[in-house]
């Protein structure tokens, strides 16, 4: 293939530049549906149909540029169907459309894990300007765009953090399968998000947007252009979720290898499941929310504008329909990594099974009923407090389950502390202190104070940054060898956990205190009195993105430099992707494996099982 | 050893670009036209501190003063050669005395809280609408007002009347078109960081007119930093 | 080398005795040392049973801290790997008088909490917005003050003394004050922290929240709802004084903003000033 060829080919570069054009034809269309204009690129503010229409046709034309048209029209043209494509090939293929499910996972890996540090950049420089509580570091309302675009990005790219990369890649394997259900559709998510995290980083030449993740209204049909992107990025990542979510319920239901039953599934893919079901059910109702404030903005409909016979309050309850449940799909893959990785480090079996599915299970089905515990002070619905109360606090039994079996798995265990146990038992912690405070949320008494202050911020960080994110870098160092062939440095790992560990603490926990001191969220000054509390808070927030830049230190040193080969099954699992070579081969098995058991078989004798149907190339 | 060359090579150049994109991130992030500060000149009288500040209102900033965005209506300062500038941050002395008088050129727009439509935390809560001393202004009339919490300070500002000759479109406004001169007193206390914002809903075709220049730093909203 | 069977009720037994003596000594430390301490004071009534949910939460949620504490310190340092080669553990996989324990305990401090926070809650509102309707209504007289949030700036009204309106929130000393929060655009959050009062300012909503005073003192009032530019700004103070204070300060206010006082919007629970859209 010539140079000229591969440049040109659908790749990124192609994506790239189509993305860049379609936003400029959208542009210019709108521009003729709202009417000739003066000035095209002046009047920013009185163009919000144009600059919606550019991201949507930006959005399209990024993806036609990765090929994703190709196969419709081909076989509109007559050509036989096919479910894999660009699936060999060398490093090329990371960069376009791929069916392969492991090459998908490798790139939500690398595209999340980018956004994750954009997104931690911002933290930095939000906590850069509480160094001082009034003295403004950025001009007045940048600290609002910054707050949102952290935010945001966190909630959103966060969602597929682990079922993008680890469900992808592993899920398939796990299941004994060959692909997902919907391979173009899989890799469709992946494109889909990056899309999204491109668009609502331009939200700054936009003016930004004032209103947080939660965008509330009137607020967010007052704003800046800059809204825009918040608007679009959230839609997308609510398409590339429910999308997400169906491929893994069909994968899991439909392609489980013979002998796998559900009580033989492995944990991690129950924690997947459940996940799936809660973004199929609740991302559509944030895709419809925004499409309402988005109509609000361009085509002058009224459904969140109180003054004109809207309702504010509407928003709020669509928007937090899907916004509890997804603070589960943010933490449900965090408890099925626990659990996945628990057994293998001590050594013993999944203790209570059946409790932890249930568990999983418990919080899918509760996390839909409790979400006006946000509204507990807003005076939708007064009498309904109680109820949600109740509600709110039931989901800490389900919650239990969790930690009753992860803890009963250590129980007279073989306990090793390689780096991923490490991160597994910091989860404990971190999730403990998040889910105790959680109750002085929902009880409404204590609430009251509470409420949209820092110690609900803090608490959300506990549960999220404390139980998604340490769970991610669990999955990272258990599962990156196999996925590249390659080991993590351990000292290096060691040193990355107990920094992140310790600074993670010493950031979010005053920040209790301060918000039980009275410190409200999102604001930019605060009181002089917590001026020392902030000060310790920002050092130690710096100190966190630091242990972030080490990882990074090692995952460029033992991948690009290092190059250790890993053995195929570094940390003597029983399950069956370890029992497959690293990295595992393009198709996964020779024959599709038959299995007699779930892969916590630890002490109970026999070797290692492989699973009937020798995967392929097996040393 | 080649590969290695090759490798570092890549990984410093990598690093490169992302500082660079950090860069002029953070860079874009800093520089809003309109939050540069403008320190207003100082004279001392009998060892107190007087600062003269003149400063005028548009409905229209022009797409000299501001290219981005011509039609947001704004607050502008004047500096000591006459010049007018869309700079909303000013630095003044801490314990002085501040004379300020704007000159508005923009029509009524109306409050929606009537309780600003009377002159407060200024010297005898009054405040002299072309010449005249007013106590009150009616609400409706009102066309902006200039605020700064902190300090319990409001004064609505009195509008060009709708039927007015000669009227400015968009700024810079020659002083030959029809303007009011509102002029009132008040003094900086102990040092600080203030913002001040305006209560009327000015801005054209946002909800509850405070979207856009209402919301954004070097239009109808600003800080007085008293060192 | 796999223990013994008789070593699973001996480590069990040495993690519940250790726990119930953690708890015996954390517990009562807890309530009766921090809890006095815990936000938000007494300002109020209703601050003192807030203060009064959090000791009750932070003391029943200490045993369940002790019992993870002493749980991990036990298991990471007792059954730790040691030596070279993998040995497996014990293949325990289920046993339903943890299970059942568990779960009712666990289930037990929910349903006490959720019960906990319904009686308070009904007894006074416990500082919150309840809305237009309120389901818990103190007994006696109360003092109706209006809270109008914009953007940004609260003031406030008092519609038992002529309807002046103010900058300032001062309220009398031992008195029930009852709040109604509204908005004239964004939404907002009144948040007295030292009264124990949160509610939401929503625009075209009467948000009730009740208050019962205590002796003089200040407080601080914050906005607690991402409002825009200046949410971070939107803040005063606000005074208890005693109840002649009270009268003498508000007939000032009504002289005082007298000339402002003809063009104030009759008193109502909500108010849709106009213009909507319009400017100038």
């Amino acid at each position: 293939m010539s140079l000229a060829r591969r440049l040109i080919g659908f790749n990124l570069l192609t994506a790239c530049l189509l993305g860049v054009g379609g936003w400029y034809v959208g542009w210019f269309a709108a521009h003729g549906i709202v009417g000739p204009s003066l000035d095209y690129f002046g009047d920013v503010d009185f163009n919000e149909l144009s600059i919606v229409m550019g991201y949507l046709c930006g959005v399209l034309g990024f993806l036609i540029g990765l090929g994703f048209l190709n196969y419709p029209i081909s076989r509109l043209r007559g050509y036989p169907p096919s479910l894999r494509e660009k699936e060999t090939g060398g490093i090329g293929r990371y960069f376009g459309l791929c069916t392969d499910h492991k090459v998908v996972g490798v790139q939500y890996l690398v595209g999340i894990g980018l956004f994750f540090f954009i997104g931690g950049l911002n933290a930095m420089l939000i906590r850069t300007e509480l160094l001082r509580p009034n003295h403004q570091v950025w001009p007045a309302g940048t600290y609002l765009t910054l707050v949102g675009i952290h935010g945001t990005m966190m909630m959103g790219m966060m969602t597929s953090g682990i079922l993008g990369p680890f469900g992808n890649y592993l899920v398939p394997i796990l299941i004994g399968a060959r692909r997902m259900a919907f391979p173009r559709i899989e890799a469709l998510t992946f494109w889909l998000l990056m899309a999204a995290g491109a668009i609502l980083e331009t939200t700054i030449f936009f003016g930004g947007f004032p209103t947080g993740w939660t965008g509330y209204q009137p607020l967010g049909t007052q704003a800046n252009p800059g809204m825009e992107c918040y608007y679009l990025f959230f839609a997308l990542v609510g398409i590339s979720m429910t999308l997400l979510g169906l491929n893994m319920i069909a994968t899991v239901v439909t392609m489980r290898a013979p002998g796998l039953t559900w009580t033989r599934l492995p944990i991690f893919v129950w924690g997947v499941l459940s996940t799936a079901v809660l973004m199929v059910l609740a991302a559509p109702v944030l895709i419809a929310t925004l499409s309402m404030a988005v109509l609000d903005r361009t085509a002058q409909t009224n459904f969140f504008v109180p003054a004109q016979g809207g309702s504010a309050y509407l928003y709020q309850n669509l928007f937090w329909f899907f916004g509890h449940p997804e603070v589960y799909i943010l933490a449900l893959p965090g408890f099925a990594i626990v659990l996945e990785i628990l057994p293998v480090f001590a050594r013993k079996p999944l203790w209570g099974y059946r409790l932890a599915v249930g568990g999983l299970l418990g919080v899918t089905l509760l996390s839909f009923f409790v979400w006006q515990h946000h509204l507990f002070v807003s005076g939708i619905n007064g009498d309904l407090r109680p109820f949600y109360m109740l509600s709110t606090e039931l989901i800490s039994i389900p919650t239990g389950l969790t930690f009753i079996c992860g803890m009963m798995t250590l129980w007279r265990g073989r306990i090793r502390y390689s780096v991923p146990m490490l991160f597994c038992l910091a989860w404990f912690f971190n999730f403990l202190i998040g889910g105790l405070t959680g109750v002085f949320l929902s009880d409404t008494p204590s609430d009251t104070t509470t409420h949209g202050s820092f110690f609900s911020m803090a608490h959300f960080h506990y549960t999220i940054m404390g139980g998604l994110v340490f769970t991610f870098f669990a999955g990272i160092y258990y599962w990156v060898p196999k996925m590249t062939g390659l080991q993590l440095d351990e000292r290096l790992g060691k040193i990355h956990f107990w920094t992140m560990f310790v600074f993670f603490n010493s950031t979010f926990f005053p920040l209790f205190v301060a918000g039980f001191l009275g410190q409200p969220r999102r604001a930019v000054t605060y009181a002089q009195g917590l001026h020392f509390l902030n000060v310790w808070v920002s050092i130690s927030a710096f100190l966190l993105g630091a242990s972030m830049l080490l990882f990074l230190y090692n995952f460029v040193k033992s991948l690009v430099f290092d190059r250790v080969c890993a053995p195929a099954d570094p940390w003597g699992s029983k399950s069956i992707e370890w029992q497959l070579p690293s990295p595992v081969p393009v198709h996964n098995f020779d024959r599709i494996p038959v299995f007699s058991g779930d892969p916590y078989g630890y002490g109970e004798g026999g070797p290692t099982p492989v699973p009937a149907g020798a995967p392929a190339g097996m040393e | 050893m080649r590969g290695t060359g090759l490798k570092v090579i890549g990984v410093a150049a990598g690093l490169a670009a992302a500082g660079v994109l950090i860069g002029l991130y953070v860079a874009k992030l800093t520089t809003e036209a309109g939050s540069a500060s403008y320190t207003v000149p100082v004279t001392t009288q009998g060892g107190h501190k007087v600062v003269d500040l003149r400063i005028e209102t548009v409905a229209a900033v022009g797409p000299q003063l501001s290219p981005g965005h011509p039609d947001y209506v704004s607050y502008l300062v004047r500096d000591t050669q006459g010049k007018w500038l869309r700079r909303t941050v000013w630095r003044l002395p801490a314990d002085a005395t501040v004379h300020v008088t704007i000159y508005n050129f923009d029509g009524a727009s109306g409050l929606r809280n009537p309780l600003y439509a009377r002159p407060q935390g200024v010297d005898g809560n009054v405040m002299t609408v072309d010449g005249k001393t007013l106590k009150v202004i009616p609400p409706d009339d009102a066309s902006h007002t200039f605020a700064v919490p902190a300090y319990g300070l409001v004064v609505p500002v009195a509008p060009v009347a709708d039927d007015a000759k000669n009227q400015c479109d968009y700024a810079p406004c020659a002083m030959s078109t029809a303007h009011r001169t509102i002029q009132f007193t008040f003094h900086t206390g102990k040092r600080g960081h203030y913002r001040w914002q305006c209560f009327v809903p000015c801005a054209a075709g946002w909800i509850d007119g405070f979207g856009g220049p209402m919301q954004t730093i070097g239009y109808m909203d600003g800080f007085l930093n008293v060192v | 080398m796999a223990a013994p069977a008789s070593d699973n009720s001996s480590h069990g037994r040495r993690v519940i005795v250790a726990w119930i003596a953690l708890s015996v000594v954390a517990t009562p430390l807890v309530a009766f040392v921090l809890g006095p301490h815990l936000p938000p004071g007494n300002g109020s009534s209703q601050a003192t049973e807030q203060v009064l949910a959090n000791t009750w939460i932070t003391s029943l949620i200490t045993p369940v801290v002790c019992l993870l504490l002493v749980f991990f310190v036990y298991s990471l340092t007792q059954f730790r790997h040691r030596g070279g080669a993998l040995v497996d553990g014990p293949p325990l996989r289920s046993d339903s008088r943890v299970q059942i324990w568990w779960i009712s305990l666990t289930s037990l401090v929910v349903l006490f909490l959720a019960g906990f926070g319904t009686f308070e809650l009904l007894q006074n509102g416990s500082g919150g917005g309840q809305g237009p309707d309120p389901i818990a209504i103190p007994k006696g007289q109360k003092i109706p003050v209006q809270v109008i949030a914009q953007q940004w700036q609260f003031t406030y009204r008092y519609p038992t003394y002529g309807g002046v309106e103010t900058p300032q929130l001062v309220l009398p000393a031992d008195s029930y004050v009852e709040l109604h929060v509204t908005s004239l655009d964004a939404i907002h959050s009144f948040w007295a922290y030292e009264l124990g009062v949160k509610a939401d300012a929503n625009p075209g909503v009467d948000n009730v929240a009740y208050v019962k005073t205590k002796g003089p003192r200040t407080f601080h009032v914050r906005c607690a709802e991402l409002c825009g530019l200046w949410h971070g700004y939107m803040f005063n103070n606000g005074r208890v004084v005693p109840m002649s204070q009270f009268t003498a300060w508000i007939k000032a206010q009504r002289k005082e903003f007298e000339p402002v006082a003809k063009y104030l919007p009759k008193y109502a629970d909500v108010y849709y000033p106009d213009p909507q859209r319009r400017a100038g």
